[in-house]
């Protein structure tokens, strides 16, 4: 089916519409619904068309990294699990579950979403340690936006808990920028923005930008094996910047 | 099961427990059919602060391939808890714990199950906990027997589950989590009611006879009232619609009537 | 009671484990007997004849009848047979002797190669659920150009309609020829704009499978598509 189906996308593409009806452009609607699950400190569950993912922040205590002795330690952590689709299997991470979460860290990471220096609660011995989990729940393409979007709505909704730690009163995690990420795919000569998932089966190459309120870019990937020119790449990262501003907006 | 921190009280001067139940008295229990789209069959259950996702996918061929069973399906279930489930962050991956709860929910759906109309196939159930508040083993069941139906799966009729135990020397149903991590034992119940019959049980802790007696007693009673929650979840599905039969019904299940 | 092909249209939702009925009727598909009486087995509609009473589920994979008529798509190659996924919870294995051409041991990668969409037969079922298929019968083929979309195999009866009337107003309205595989894969090959237009038709049949007034609102759709066209 592979062939009939990429013709038959092929084909609509020349006329400037997808499967589902979008423009090429286009992005799927985006369901977020925070504050999700009460044992995480931070949470969101996000629908991006079909695609559903629940992301949940948990925190403790812990010692910081020998290079960042004044700094918090965030970890990332993506789980394909095997109730999302036929193609996901069960046991440990897979290269597939391990690039999403290594993207979505930078993201974060280098977008500096979080004032990791406010995690420090003694320099060099004490700080808090944030853990992004990352669940994907059904799938139908796109999970690096789909999760982004989600550890960005739950970061943002984090409540530290120092109560329960012995550290003080609970407060809000310190949000300093907004990292939103934009995935495009590349079909022939075509640029589709949030691809499903049979688009991501019959792409070339996939591209994800990931921008900050500034119109920085702060983390970029490529995947597939196929390849972009140097102008599809400059559009790409003009897209991002655009619906990446839209998508901010919206959590 | 320790002992209880003096600021919590498992029973109060009126009998009423924790939350202000009675001993008696099951958590609101809400459930989904068919709530995600990519499995053939899905189910959402939330049982006090418990939330489950149920997903069903089969029947499919068996892998690994040596261990197909020539004459029936496999009923394979993979229960896990996510990350964020739990206070403290549990690390991902399968645990022991994980291990027996899937273990003991396979076989508890295997019996309801017509295994036999699929030789060498496998039926997967996936149970992901989002948020767990002690009982996660039988609301997973719960929603899995719900997310089989809702995949089209033959069965004999549905599995309800729901656990007794005793906490501050009461017997009570539906243990929440102060009461699981501060009581003196936990009955968990897996049961057929069309049949009567129970088809998961394990019991931990310290009971005389006669608390046994009434706790599983109680577990059963709650169990029924959990069914009549699980059919109203699968009627919903489609009842929202007027409905009519279609004309010509293919044969695409198989007939087993009379078989 | 009425004899001959009378039926009953319920509207009852069942759930396995309902007794549907004590009475002595026979038991139809989707249905086990248990002491006597007629249990439902499935999800699904209870549907009633004069002397049989069975479930019309509501979900659930393929599972291939002799005589059914089927696409597949192949995914792996062997020296005397191609496997063909069928949509079912086994692959059916294609036999060089199942076919219209005369194809030598080890030649089977120059007549079809996985990926390759075929129109078949279910030739058997055995007892332990082994699928033979063929495709040697009149326009049985590969199937190449065009698309195909996956339906739940419980709603391919709409999509086909009585007597076939659903499938016939769908061809003519969009021009295109249609293949309703039992397993649930239709194909359709056409001009673009028409595969859209019907497609879109299947979808609506798929959602609305089980409710009143199908067959206008598949008509109602299928016209404003003409008209937008225009």
């Amino acid at each position: 089916m592979a062939d009939l189906k990429r013709d038959h996308i092929a084909k609509l593409l020349t006329k400037g519409v997808r499967a589902d009806g979008r423009k090429l452009d286009e992005q799927r609607p985006i369901k977020v619904e925070t504050n999700y699950v009460r044992s995480a400190e931070g949470s969101a569950r996000v629908q991006l068309g079909n695609t559903d993912v629940l992301v949940g922040v948990k925190m403790l205590v812990g010692t910081p990294f020998g290079d960042t002795p004044n700094s918090g330690v965030l970890t990332t952590n993506a789980e394909l699990r095997p109730m999302a689709s036929e193609t996901f299997e069960s046991g440990p991470p897979d290269q597939e579950s391990i690039e999403i979460a290594r993207v979505v860290d930078r993201g974060i990471r280098e977008g500096h979403a979080v004032d990791m220096g406010k995690l420090c609660i003694e320099p060099g011995k004490e700080v808090w340690v944030m853990f992004v989990d990352v669940h994907a729940l059904d799938y139908d393409g796109n999970l690096f936006d789909a999760a982004n979007i989600g550890a960005m709505a739950a970061l943002k909704t984090t409540i530290v808990p120092a109560k329960r730690a012995g550290k003080g009163e609970d407060y809000p995690l310190p949000i300093m920028h907004q990292p939103i990420s934009l995935t495009t795919v590349k079909i022939g000569e075509h640029i589709l923005v949030d691809p499903t998932h049979d688009e991501e089966r019959v792409a070339d190459a996939r591209l994800t930008v990931t921008t900050i309120e500034t119109g920085n870019i702060c983390a970029m990937q490529k995947g597939h094996e196929g390849a972009f020119r140097l102008d599809e790449i400059f559009r790409i990262v003009d897209m991002s910047r655009k619906l990446g501003a839209d998508v901010r907006s919206r959590i | 099961m320790g002992g209880t921190p003096t600021d919590i009280k498992l029973i109060d001067e009126k009998g009423l427990r924790v939350d202000g139940r009675r001993p008696d008295e099951m958590r609101p229990l809400r459930i989904e059919a068919g709530v995600l789209k990519r499995a053939d069959g899905s189910a959402y259950v939330e049982c006090g602060f418990n939330k489950i996702l149920a997903a069903v996918y089969g029947p499919r061929e068996c892998h690994p391939r040596h261990a197909q069973n020539p004459s029936r399906a496999l009923v394979q279930c993979h229960y896990n808890m996510a990350a964020f489930s739990v206070d403290d962050r549990k690390r991902p991956g399968p645990d022991r714990r994980s291990q027996e709860i899937s273990k003991i929910t396979s076989e508890a759906l295997t019996r309801v199950v017509f295994t036999e109309y699929f030789p060498r196939a496998s039926i997967d159930v996936y149970i992901e906990v989002l948020q767990a508040n002690a009982g996660t083993r039988c609301a997973g069941l719960t929603a899995a027997s719900v997310a089989l139906a809702d995949a089209g799966i033959p069965m004999r009729d549905l599995v309800a589950s729901c656990a007794a135990g005793k906490a501050a020397d009461v017997v009570m149903v539906d243990l929440g989590k102060e009461e699981d991590n501060y009581g003196q034992a936990d009955i968990p119940v897996g049961y057929v009611p069309r049949t009567d019959e129970i088809v998961l049980l394990q019991m931990d802790g310290d009971l005389t006879q006669e608390e046994f007696t009434k706790g599983v007693n109680m577990a059963v009673d709650g169990c029924k009232k959990v069914y009549q929650v699980q059919r109203d979840a699968l009627k919903r599905r489609y009842q929202t619609r007027s409905l009519d039969v279609p004309v010509e019904a293919a044969q695409v299940a198989p007939q087993q009537g009379g078989a | 009671m009425q004899s001959g092909d009378s039926k009953e249209v319920t509207r009852e939702i069942v759930i396995p484990g309902d007794l549907l009925d004590s009475s002595g009727k026979r038991p139809g598909p989707g249905t086990y007997v248990e002491g006597g009486k007629i249990f439902a087995a499935q999800l699904g509609i209870k549907s009633i004849r004069s002397d049989t009473v069975g479930v019309v589920p509501l979900a659930g994979h393929y599972m291939p009848v002799r005589g059914d008529l089927v696409i597949g798509k192949i995914v792996d190659v062997s020296s005397s047979s191609w496997l063909v996924d069928i949509n079912a919870p086994y692959p059916a294995p294609l036999h060089v002797n199942e076919v219209p051409w005369r194809v030598e041991f080890g030649e089977t990668r120059k007549f079809m190669s996985v990926g390759d969409v075929l129109l078949l037969n279910v030739v058997g079922v055995d007892e332990v659920m082994r699928i033979s298929v063929s495709m040697k019968d009149h326009g049985l083929r590969k199937l190449t150009g065009g698309m195909v979309l996956e339906v739940s195999p419980s709603k391919v009866p709409r999509v086909i309609g009585k007597n076939g009337s659903m499938i016939q107003m769908l061809k003519s309205a969009t021009n295109c020829r249609v293949y309703v595989g039992q397993n649930g894969r239709i194909w359709i090959d056409g001009e673009l704009d028409n595969i859209i237009k019907a497609v879109s038709a299947i979808k609506l049949i798929e959602d609305e499978a089980h409710n009143v007034g199908l067959t206008e609102k598949v008509k109602k759709l299928l016209e404003e598509q003409s008209r937008k066209g225009e």
